[in-house]
């Protein structure tokens, strides 16, 4: 022991005055500071508590939390957003397995807020025993998912797969029904709202328009004027007007250009407009990566023999897009925030249905701070996980570091 | 098929292998497709067009646009031509990005800084302010600030009274403002003419000590330049060119001063807050990226502090800084057009509105494109110059 003492013992951690003294009270400024910020956030908590629990009058959120998030959507059809909901709880917990870092906060989280959907005593009719239940099973599914997906047989590509298949099925055919098969009746698109619109043109916008993208930035530095033309005015044109005008363009402005019988679905309109204007961002995003690969790499797939498609395909795109996920997830959450402009063209998504509902009752009109705050607290979150995938994935692939 | 015989023989090189063919083979069949689809699209459009008779002409421009128009900084009446409405429309979009763009660049270089404070609640504080922003939308923010605050606001009698006077009401917000006195324009005139000499001056000055490597005093001779001229000015117009504006309540509603509306202050403390915080950021990110060992080998030079700040550390974090903020710029000009929902009438407003006026959607909306267009391609080349400018140069 005697030799070990003339080896210095590191440094304890800071206790609590030492830290109070380096982080708040360095000098006579700070101090000030922090004095000053503590008077402030305590009287702005103080209040906004007061508010949130004594002023505020959170029936318009609670009084009909299933127009939130299915809209209009048939309720005796309710089983089909149900079953979506359960397919898709499975599949995060599956995702969570195989991807942990990532996933890992927000299927927990996701658990947990169904859980409390499931348990909390809300005095509205819509919300039956059975969706109840169903909200009750998702924290379950999800940890069976994360069991399954945490199997070393599942990878990464199995969960893409299936995640694929279960949009395709649930988009095309779970949610509208199709008129041949009787158990599953046609619901209008007119008829769906709320989150699911929300989710449904976020992520059809994303998966969409990132091949787009990808082309348009090859467009862009292709050897072909007429192509390379096409794609500089494409990607400006797009980056130089707001996204309202296109949603205009695609709402109203379209009909005019096709033929005259023709007619497009309301939410598809929509959806073409977001794919339009995020591909254009996308492709800009993916050629700052094409422009960061060494020319050397080109020439040593060249040298090898291999063909202008297989240089693209193989050796660039790989490398290009690692580079620029950061900035392509960073693009996506701004797609999905951006999806709340539909309601400009007339489309229920979360905030229409928010809109929706302060007209639902005379007394709810003064309302509107409770149910746009709810309305923020939902993309707050889904927004800060998708950000806080983003790092660890940035993180993860060593951007700027290797 | 003699001559394509002969290719190949010299060449050995079979035609659907040979790099030039096939590419001008690719060239043909894209341009066929784009041109193509634009043909379909613009037939379709010419015959229903002809069926409902809406030509694409820009006559109706001249013709009386007869809607009001809630906000104009120049003169509009509903009898003057849609033209004018549209004018007012973009001077509105103007007005609301200028304001929004110098606000939120303050804000943003107050929070940025903010968050690279030592101070640990300092610090926390500008994080929440940045993370709440950045991950709402901007048009629920701006729905929580009009319908959630501006509408919610005490009527004219039980106006909110903040220090300033600033009057807070149901119809807006009130400030104190300057009036310009009839001498006023003199005094304008000089101050103008002053500031483009100290400018001058200092452009001229800097580059004789540049290439003359002589000690010209540039600071001080434009400062002082920047501060006489006005003061003569002031002197010239009778010493009182201007005079505190203050709002003051007669009968049902405040006169005087300067009177935000509630829709444009909304979209205006929407817009800020929001692009203050992307824009905390980019000052964040610019002033990190400056290395420690600039500041210490500056320090070891013997510069000051603030000759460390002006000649080491901001000509370094601007190059960083300069071409994301630019696209910050761009973004909330663009994001004005949101001020549709909450009905502060900009350019996108008043084109909405003229379509359902004049019934031609085609021309209004290629115009008000081709405006959106134009100011983001002004405004990107303009401070690409001076990015360019402040850029280094690499030898």
């Amino acid at each position: 022991m005697s030799d070990a003492s003339e080896i210095l013992a590191p440094p304890s951690p800071p206790g609590f005055y030492e830290w109070l003294r380096k982080n708040l009270f360095s000098n006579w400024f700070n101090a000030l500071l922090t004095i000053f910020s503590l008077v402030f956030l305590y009287l702005a908590l103080v209040n906004v508590i007061r508010w949130m629990f004594f002023t505020a009058d959170w029936r318009p959120v609670t009084g009909s939390p299933l127009l939130f998030l299915i809209g209009q959507y048939p309720r005796d059809q309710l089983w089909r957003p149900g079953l979506s909901l359960l397919i898709c709880a499975l599949l995060i917990g599956m995702s969570w397995g195989v991807w942990e870092r990532y996933v890992k906060a927000f299927a927990i989280f996701l658990g947990i807020l169904l859980g409390v959907l499931a348990l909390i005593p809300l005095e509205t009719p819509t919300i039956t025993l059975v969706v109840r239940a169903v909200f009750l099973v998702c924290p379950f599914l999800i940890f069976g998912g994360f069991w399954v997906g945490r199997r070393s047989g599942v990878q990464g590509r199995h969960v893409t797969t299936l995640w694929l298949i279960a949009a395709i099925f649930i988009l095309l055919v779970l949610l509208p029904g199709l008129s041949s098969i009787p158990a599953l009746p046609v619901v209008p698109t007119t008829a769906w709202g709320g989150l699911l619109v929300t989710l449904l043109l976020a992520i059809g916008g994303i998966v969409l328009s990132f091949p787009i993208g990808v082309l348009l930035a090859l467009g862009r530095r292709s050897s072909l004027p007429v192509v390379k033309l096409f794609s500089i005015l494409f990607i400006e044109v797009v980056r130089g007007v707001p996204l309202v005008t296109i949603l205009f363009m695609f709402s109203i402005i379209l009909t005019l250009f096709m033929p005259a019988e023709s007619r497009i679905d309301r939410i598809l309109r929509a959806l073409m407009a977001m794919v339009f204007f995020s591909a254009a961002y996308t492709a800009e995003n993916v050629r700052g990566g094409l422009q960061a690969i060494p020319e050397g790499q080109v020439e040593a797939a060249k040298a090898l023999g291999l063909s202008g498609l297989q240089i693209t395909s193989f050796i660039v795109l790989p490398q290009a897009l690692r580079l620029v996920i950061p900035n392509i997830v960073g693009q996506f959450i701004s797609l999905f925030k951006d999806t709340t402009l539909v309601i400009i063209v007339g489309i229920n998504d979360l905030l229409g249905i928010g809109n929706a509902v302060l007209n639902l009752q005379p007394d709810f009109v003064r309302l509107q701070m409770e149910v746009y705050l709810f309305i923020t607290a939902i993309f707050w979150v889904f927004s800060y996980f998708m950000s806080y995938a983003s790092l660890e994935l940035e993180k993860a692939l060593g951007v700027g570091e290797r | 098929m003699s001559v394509i015989t002969d290719t190949r023989i010299r060449q050995k090189i079979p035609l659907w292998r040979d790099e030039r063919a096939l590419k001008a083979v690719a060239q043909i069949v894209s341009a066929i497709i784009i041109i193509g689809f634009l043909y379909w699209g613009i037939s379709n459009f010419l015959t229903i067009t002809e069926q409902r008779g809406m030509p694409l002409t820009y006559q109706f421009l001249k013709e009386p646009a007869g809607f009001p128009v809630a906000e104009s900084y120049i003169a509009y009446e509903p009898t003057m031509s849609f033209g004018r409405a549209f004018t007012v429309g973009l001077v509105n979009t103007l007005v609301v990005s200028v304001s929004g763009i110098v606000l939120a660049t303050l804000l943003g270089l107050i929070v940025g800084l903010a968050r690279l404070s030592s101070n640990w609640l300092v610090n926390r504080t500008a994080l929440a302010f940045i993370e709440f922003h950045r991950n709402i939308p901007l048009l629920v923010l701006l729905f929580l600030w009009y319908f959630g605050v501006f509408t919610r606001l005490p009527r004219v009698k039980e106006s909110i009274i903040l220090a300033g006077p600033v009057y807070i009401n149901q119809r807006g917000i009130y400030l104190i403002w300057l009036r310009l006195t009839e001498t006023g324009g003199v005094f304008l005139a000089f101050a103008l003419v002053g500031v483009m000499l100290s400018i001058t001056a200092w452009m001229v000055l800097r580059r004789i000590r540049e290439t003359h490597g002589r000690e010209t005093y540039f600071g001080g001779v434009s400062l002082a330049i920047l501060i006489l001229i006005p003061f003569i000015g002031w002197f010239v117009s009778g010493g009182e060119p201007f005079q505190p504006n203050e709002p003051v309540l007669q009968g049902f509603n405040f006169q005087g001063g300067l009177r935000l509306s509630p829709e444009f202050a909304a979209l205006l403390i929407g817009l800020t807050t929001y692009t203050a915080a992307f824009i905390a950021e980019v000052f964040r990110a610019g002033i990190l990226a400056v290395r420690k060992g600039q500041i210490e080998a500056a320090r070891a030079l013997g510069l000051k502090n603030n000759q460390v700040l002006s000649l080491i550390i901001l000509p370094q974090a601007l190059r960083v800084v300069i071409p994301p903020l630019i696209s910050q710029y761009l973004n909330l000009t663009k994001n004005s057009s949101l001020a549709l929902t909450i009905g502060y009438q900009e350019l996108f407003a008043v084109g909405k509105i003229t379509i359902n006026q004049a019934g031609r959607a085609v021309p209004v909306f290629l115009m008000v494109m081709a405006t959106y267009l134009v100011i983001s391609l002004l405004t990107s080349l303009i401070l690409n110059i001076y990015n360019r400018r402040v850029q280094f140069i690499e030898k």
